[in-house]
């Protein structure tokens, strides 16, 4: 990239900056016309100065007023006669389309130069982002993610408005400013050459001013760069933060830094202000030479007074066009440094040739059959020696296992291997070609590579299986219509700003990578790798969790229906009778609170949800209609005497409160007060502002779990009464708030689980949890519908870096990643370490059972790991020692020999 | 069964005879009223414990692995507790139980025991001496055995 903004500017918008020149050259003429019409219009059309001698005129004579030093107007055309009220309309009229078509020509160039600005705003983030995707690995170390966040986004916004300006703005005031000049210098050379002196001294002073400004920008731009790193740390590292306790250690270098930001920006005010006061008294500068000079010469007789008039009349117009190109320059020098500083940090050594990364136009050919590794060697900064002239020759079709102590080297020979570590010296060499300058495509389909940790994408669990099979669009998506057209202007435009007409919603996954054929057999593809790293039971599970809409997937909504008919025909079996309490439009649901009693339903949006249900209008009307407000705030009463009784002896931070109580401690004692002035009165003496609350507090009350007795057959009648009440008049406006249970329809809101049970698991019943989850399992395997729940657990999304997902599930999801396209050849680096003993060896035998017949480079956490390879690499302090098969190195290997008894 | 009467089947219970009527209360609503089917393990020898049991009806046996197969060693009635030794030390359950009919428990979690025995020292207290008793028992039954076997 140029490092000057300039010649980079000039070379991707040279066309358009003409253009939009040819457009201001233009603009000039009907903005002159604009000026001189009204003038017409006073003297004439209105005060009739023209019609003094004649009743008609000879009008329309259009003229383009030019300054007198430059020539005479020049006459287009000659007009007609016209009498002074039609000479006023007629030039009213002009002096509209005048205004109007000045104002189009304004509107275009200033769009032009908005849209060229953005293009090129554009073009640059997109050659920024393209630059850090090929960074060098070990940049990022280096470099904060904020940062780059921060210059792509930030840094360069105020870029895309000065590329508008860059050619046309000093031209323009240039040209203004000349001919002012001239015109100075056409009335008295001495007093020009003040004029110019005086002029060439300000536009030196003036820029050499503001050059500390220009110095505290850079610092201003460096220090907010450096803070929004800073945040970025403390989100990070929150956990530190709260672990150590070390919160307040942090606002102090928050605080040092916000200080610093500080100082720098006063600083800048200062210095603005200062440069600003010295612009001002040079710019009067001028004038009062003019003044003094041109005085004397006119009392002396040198000059005649109308000349100095003159000169003061041609000055008048060149204040303005200095004064914004001195700005002009001002905002130059910022975007230039601006510009600077960030394409200073985008070009770090060894950034990866762009010719790497070209995109595939067909399958992927095979790998090649042998590495060959020549004297490798990797240095940590130049000092550490991480590999030390390692060779070895690596047939991509074996399995290979390395060990050796945890400074051996082997996760740097792994990391080597799948180049994500670049050697510093000696060659890699594949059937004799260079393996550093294979393309990156290649590498990620047919190349396989699990490290220590996964990091996810904050998508759904499938986008991330299926990340590695995206290395080109294989079906372009298909649009119809005005979509079509809106589609290949959208690339249009992507072409004119440099960026590539690829389209992220074409079908990019290769399916053939993953043994399937198309998005018809894929989810078999995907639910046998989830199988290989047993990540399916996981993903089922967050499946049955997980919701679909009945009008987007009908198929399995009906599938869904019928696993609740089959496993409640299984539930009228006597040895599953009582696990679940149906949901039954006719009778009180104990299992259910109060609240979900009189909803019946499944809340959709906030209006039912949780609290809002008592606070909500229609609700209340429902209630008091219905009489079961009084039955509410009785139940409410009784309540609070059981929880004032069983909670008031307790110390109010015992545990006990938050997990059991109605009442939170805090307002415990305010309830306690209440029934002491109640005193046994009972629900009429309850004061009106105490209601709401009272009312509130059974509607989470659960008969089946809570028993305090309070809803017998008659209050559950009523309760049943209400909750028809709800569901007949309720408003059309709030029918969408909720989605009442029907049993023979599919509830859009539920999950799957919900959907299936119909019903809630009934409390106080030994392992009903496992039992219900035992005979679901069976009624979805019978239906054949497991496939379809791990699809839908496909959709859930892991949160960013896959925080949603425990570590271990992450790191299964990671290995599954790699399994799925079936890698010709694939490096495990240390990459089960995060699972227990056991769970480790049959993860090894389960890759190693994926990759039958394929290559696997195995990079043992724990020597032991070693045990199914027929050959075995041992390295120790960045060199290979030993190799060979277990046998020979049994017999032979005292390193191995070492490793292998500490294991 | 409402919380009222779950009380009164408390107040039955030893260890919870002389305590006042309100935290057993509390004990009651604090803890999870369980049932379990015949055949139904309330826990299983050699798993992690989390809570304690105590009957109030219907009958257990306790069970205990050995070279020839389970082997009963007791059985719990009504009023009965069991589960306590892997709550209090933290151990692995040293015994199967068993429902032989039908049988209702109050499942008392490890947290709500601790926080109970906090706010009432007096139940810690009857748990002591009934588990001084069947400490007692034991030993008395030891030296009978070792008398049967010198």
């Amino acid at each position: 990239m140029q490092r000057n903004l300039f010649s980079y500017i000039w070379r991707h918008s040279r066309r358009e900056q003409i253009v939009i020149l040819g457009l201001v050259v233009l603009a000039q003429i009907f903005y002159f016309l604009s000026l001189s019409v009204p003038k017409s219009i006073v003297n004439n059309g209105i005060s009739g100065n023209a019609f003094k001698d004649a009743p008609t005129v000879q009008m329309l004579s259009i003229t383009i007023p030019v300054p007198r030093f430059i020539g005479r107007d020049i006459h287009l055309f000659d007009g007609f006669t016209a009498d002074q009220l039609t000479y006023l309309v007629i030039m009213s009229f002009v002096f509209l389309g005048a205004v109007i078509i000045n104002g189009q020509f304004r509107k275009s160039i200033n769009t032009q130069k908005g849209r060229m600005g953005e293009r090129m705003l554009r073009r640059l983030r997109y050659e920024l982002y393209d630059r850090i995707l090929r960074f060098p690995a070990a940049h990022f170390r280096k470099v904060k993610q904020a940062e780059l966040a921060t210059m792509i986004k930030d840094e360069v916004e105020p870029l895309g408005g000065f590329i508008g300006d860059a050619f046309v703005q000093p031209m323009f005031l240039g040209g203004q400013a000349l001919t002012a000049i001239v015109f100075i210098l056409m009335q008295n050379w001495i007093l020009s050459l003040v004029v110019i002196v005086l002029l060439a001294v300000q536009m030196m002073i003036v820029p050499r001013l503001r050059k500390p400004v220009l110095v505290l920008g850079r610092q201003r731009q460096l220090s907010a760069r450096l803070l929004a790193g800073r945040i970025a740390e403390t989100a990070d590292g929150v956990n530190e933060i709260h672990i150590h306790g070390s919160s307040n250690y942090e606002r102090a270098d928050i605080s040092e830094r916000l200080g610093h930001i500080f100082r720098i920006r006063f600083e800048l005010y200062n210095k603005k202000f200062v440069a600003k006061f010295w612009n001002n008294i040079l710019s009067q500068a001028t004038p009062f030479a003019i003044y003094l000079l041109g005085g004397y010469f006119a009392i002396t007789g040198k000059m005649d007074v109308g000349a100095v008039v003159g000169v003061l009349l041609a000055y008048k117009d060149l204040p303005g066009p200095i004064k914004e190109l001195i700005d002009w320059d001002q905002q130059r020098q910022d975007v230039q440094i601006k510009y600077e500083q960030v394409i200073d940090q985008f070009q770090p050594e060894g950034m990866m040739p762009p010719e790497l990364q070209t995109m595939p136009d067909g399958p992927p050919p095979p790998l090649g059959h042998e590495l060959v590794l020549a004297g490798v060697t990797v240095t940590e900064d130049g000092r550490v020696k991480q590999l030390d002239a390692v060779s070895l020759v690596v047939p991509t079709d074996a399995k290979i296992a390395v060990i050796g102590a945890s400074s051996s080297g082997k996760d740097v020979l792994g990391q080597v291997l799948a180049r994500l570590v670049l050697p510093n010296g000696g060659s890699i060499k594949i059937d004799g070609k260079d393996f550093l300058q294979l393309p990156e495509y290649l590498l990620g389909s047919r190349l396989g590579y699990i490290g220590q940790e996964t990091y996810l994408f904050p998508q759904s669990v499938r986008d991330n299986l299926l990340f590695g099979l995206k290395h080109r669009p294989i079906s372009p998506a298909k649009y119809e219509g005005d979509v079509a057209a809106a589609r290949e202007l959208f690339w249009l435009e992507a072409a004119r700003s440099g960026n590539p007409a690829l389209d992220p919603n074409a079908d990019w996954i290769d399916y053939e990578l993953a043994g399937a054929t198309g998005p018809a057999d894929l989810l078999p593809c995907m639910v046998h790798a989830l199988q290989q790293v047993e990540l399916d039971d996981d993903i089922y599970s967050l499946g049955l969790r997980g919701a679909i809409d009945a009008a987007l997937r009908p198929d399995l909504a009906e599938k869904i229906l019928k696993a609740r008919h089959t496993l409640h025909e299984r539930l009228k079996d006597q040895k599953n009778a009582g696990l679940i309490e149906t949901f039954d439009a006719d009778k009180y649901n104990k299992n259910l609170s109060v609240a979900e009693n009189l909803l019946f339903g499944t809340s959709v949006g906030t209006d039912f949800d949780g609290d809002n249900l008592a606070a909500n209008p229609y609700v209340q009307t429902v209630l008091l209609k219905t009489g079961l407000d009084k039955d509410l705030l009785s139940m409410g009463l009784s309540i609070a005497e059981t929880m004032v009784e069983l909670f008031s002896g307790l110390s109010p931070d015992n545990p006990l409160f938050e997990q059991y109580s109605f009442i939170s401690a805090d307002e415990l004692p305010n309830v306690r007060l209440l029934l002491q002035r109640l005193g046994g009165k009972g629900v009429e003496a309850v004061p009106p502002s105490d209601q709401a609350r009272l009312m509130t507090l059974p509607l989470r009350y659960i008969e089946a779990r809570h028993r305090l007795g309070l809803i017998d057959g008659a209050m559950e009648d009523r309760l049943l009464a209400a909750r028809r009440a709800f569901a007949e008049n309720l408003p059309a406006n709030l029918r969408g708030s909720v989605e009442f249970y029907d049993f023979d329809q599919y509830n859009s809101a539920a999950t799957l689980l919900d959907n299936i049970l119909f019903g809630r698991v009934v409390y106080g019943q030994a392992q009903s949890e496992s039992r219900i989850r035992a005979l679901l399992t069976d009624v979805l395997a019978e239906l054949h519908l497991r496939d379809s729940v791990i699809e839908v657990g496909l959709e859930y999304n892991v949160g960013v870096a896959g925080r949603r997902l425990p570590a271990t599930q992450r790191q299964k999801l990671g290995i599954a990643r790699a399994l799925i396209k079936r890698p010709q050849f694939l490096i495990v680096n240390e990459a089960v370490a995060v699972f227990d003993g056991r769970t480790q060896d049959r993860m090894r035998d389960n890759i190693l059972a994926a990759a039958d017949g394929r290559g696997v480079v195995w990079i043992a956490s724990r020597p032991g790991q070693s045990e199914p390879f027929k050959r075995i690499v041992v390295m120790q302090s960045g060199k290979v020692v030993e190799q060979g098969s277990p046998e020979e190195l049994a017999a032979k290997g005292k390193v191995y020999a070492e490793l292998m008894s500490s294991a | 069964m409402n919380l009222n009467e779950e009380v009164e089947l408390l107040k039955g219970v030893p260890i919870f005879a002389k305590i006042e009527p309100a935290k057993l209360k509390l004990l009651a609503f604090t803890s999870e009223r369980m049932n379990f089917a015949v055949g139904q393990e309330l826990c299983h020898q050699g798993d992690p414990g989390d809570a304690m049991y105590v009957i109030l009806g219907g009958v257990a046996d306790i069970l205990i692995d050995s070279s020839a197969g389970q082997i009963r060693v007791a059985e719990l009635k009504r009023n009965d507790f069991v589960g306590e030794i892997s709550v209090l030390c933290d151990v692995p359950r040293t015994a199967t139980v068993m429902a032989r009919e039908q049988l209702n428990t109050l499942k008392i979690s490890r947290d709500t025991l601790y926080r109970m025995c906090e706010e009432v020292p007096q139940m810690a207290i009857e748990m002591m001496r009934e588990l001084a008793h069947r400490l007692e028992d034991t030993n008395k039954k030891l030296q009978a055995a070792t008398r049967a076997a010198a």
